[in-house]
């Protein structure tokens, strides 16, 4: 395994603080209140610095609460009315986007210490209105019109997946089954109880192929991360700061339709290989990795584009049982969107503050042994924007 | 009502037109004005001949306000004969089983109707083609 040296050299960005809100259906939270809920979970951690920036991860706010400028709005809610703060969508790759932007402002040496606040609510409005909501992450003209939804673009994906190459019937179950089991010990998790092969193959169909286990479900939660650079950490650090060893966003095409090979996911390739290659790395030496698990076969996609498996053989991963919390590459290590719950555009912040979690040991009894070094990757829609982070311990292997 | 945005795709929902690009030949839809291959200039204007077939396809029944009246309908990702791909609702399918791989040819149909007063959209869908017999 390679020697990372996490040697703190002056522009060097380290997480230094996390706070979560279980993911569920908060009625009685509005969005500004669900994320005080989760930046005061953070202040209760252990490190609080008064930050110079904000970023807020969030996609839906627009169209299901009518709000933009959500940024402005925590920042003044929180306590932090006139710091700069900007509220950053990607789709459901918002999150991992708002943490590269505070990377980028950090390491450049102008923001000693920004605060990320990924949030979504989801429940306000009926389940048509979020599929139009949810749809827009798609291509408004060329496919949103049409009547797609991003569930239906996973069944078209997997559809195809299924017809290129001969999986057995339970290919996709692994991923559920894993997500299940490590969300058990989670008490954040919207889902807290394991499930049997049995289930996976008996539940009813969303939008064949894809069926209710390969489709996570979507609910309200807010996550924080605190992040600083070197020369401005607090003295007194209850928990090892994780180092941001490697920061990457990748664009491609928005359209599914526009891809050249749709079940390659460019965006994976290319933003993995840069986060690898910027903190001089291996994929042999990720320790876990939270990966983009709104639908089953987006994980088979991920690990395949990744390099983790060859093409078509991404399933077997999770059917034998290699994805699992004491297996070679761990995933959804606290549930992952299948049943941690996906929060939309805070689905990036929730893999980060868990991977940082992971790293200081903190993971309770779903710890990764010996966790050193973690990637998380979040998606926007079918795959157009992809953003990776991959953190590392500070004290070293 | 978006009637500016839906009268500028027109072309393109009625009419299946898209562009060529003269420097490297490929046919792109829908135009984009510069070619997503070579990066030049391709404003060539080229009628698309509607055939093509499935690459993909499910049934969509939770649908997107707007869609609901029409639910369960088919979506499929569309590979056109000359090279390009689109996403359409598949039509006229009484009970034929969709496959992958099923030839099928363009048609304009009715897509969504704004309300009661609202504009009505109109696109492509695509229908089972069936191969001429060899005489």
């Amino acid at each position: 395994m390679t020697m990372i040296q996490d040697a703190k050299t002056p522009k060097d960005v380290h997480v230094i603080g996390v706070g979560m809100t279980p993911v569920g259906e908060h009625w009685e939270k509005s969005l500004r209140e669900l994320a005080l809920d989760a930046i005061t979970a953070l202040q209760a951690d252990g490190v609080w610095v008064r930050p110079q920036a904000l970023y807020v991860a969030n996609m839906l706010a627009p169209y299901l609460s009518g709000q933009t400028q959500l940024a402005a709005l925590l920042a003044d809610f929180a306590g932090l009315r006139g710091i700069e703060a900007i509220t950053i969508e990607a789709a459901g790759a918002s999150g991992g986007a708002a943490a590269r932007q505070a990377y980028l402002a950090i390491t450049s040496g102008v923001i000693d210490v920004a605060l990320i606040v990924g949030v979504e609510k989801v429940t306000e409005r009926t389940r048509a209105e979020l599929e139009a909501a949810l749809s827009t992450s798609s291509d408004a003209d060329h496919e949103a019109v049409h009547g797609i939804t991003p569930t239906a673009q996973a069944a078209l994906l997997m559809r195809r997946y299924l017809h290129e190459h001969n999986v057995p019937d339970d290919a996709f179950a692994g991923f559920s089954l894993n997500a299940h089991a490590n969300a058990a010990t989670n008490p954040q998790a919207i889902f807290r109880r394991a499930i049997q092969v049995e289930n996976y193959l008996n539940a009813p169909m969303v939008s064949e192929p894809v069926n209710l286990f390969d489709a996570a479900p979507l609910a309200d939660g807010a996550a924080t991360l605190l992040m600083a650079r070197s020369d401005a950490l607090p003295e007194a650090l209850p928990y090892p700061p994780v180092r941001v060893a490697a920061s990457s966003i990748v664009s491609n095409t928005v359209a599914l339709h526009d891809r050249s090979d749709p079940l390659l996911l460019d965006s994976v390739v290319e933003s993995t290989a840069q986060a690898l290659q910027q903190a001089g790395l291996n994929l042999g030496d990720i320790d876990l990795f939270e990966l983009h698990d709104r639908y089953s076969i987006f994980a088979a996609l991920s690990l395949e584009a990744a390099g983790f498996a060859a093409r078509g053989e991404g399933w077997r991963l999770a059917h034998d049982g290699i994805i699992a919390k004491d297996g070679d590459i761990p995933i959804c290590t606290f549930g992952g969107s299948k049943a941690r719950g996906d929060t939309g555009g805070a689905t990036g912040v929730y893999q980060l503050a868990e991977i940082t979690l992971q790293l200081q040991g903190r993971a309770g009894e779903n710890q990764v042994q010996d966790a050193k070094i973690g990637m998380a990757q979040c998606l926007a829609a079918s795959g157009a924007t992809a953003a990776t982070h991959i953190f590392s311990r500070e004290d070293g292997p | 009502m978006e009637i500016s945005r839906h009268w500028r795709l027109k072309k393109q929902r009625y009419s299946l037109v898209g562009e060529v690009c003269p420097h490297c030949q490929k046919k792109i839809f829908p135009p984009r004005d510069i070619c997503p291959d070579c990066r030049e200039d391709a404003r060539t204007l080229y009628q698309f001949s509607g055939r093509g077939e499935v690459y993909s396809y499910t049934k969509v029944y939770q649908a997107p306000s707007g869609y609901e009246e029409h639910v369960p309908y088919t979506v499929a990702l569309v590979k056109l004969e000359e090279g390009p791909m689109l996403t359409a609702q598949l039509t006229d399918l009484g009970d034929e089983l969709v496959e992958v791989g099923m030839p099928v040819e363009m048609v304009t149909r009715k897509l969504r109707s704004d309300g009661e007063k609202g504009m009505l959209v109109y696109s492509y869908k695509f229908r089972p083609r069936f191969k001429e017999a060899a005489r």
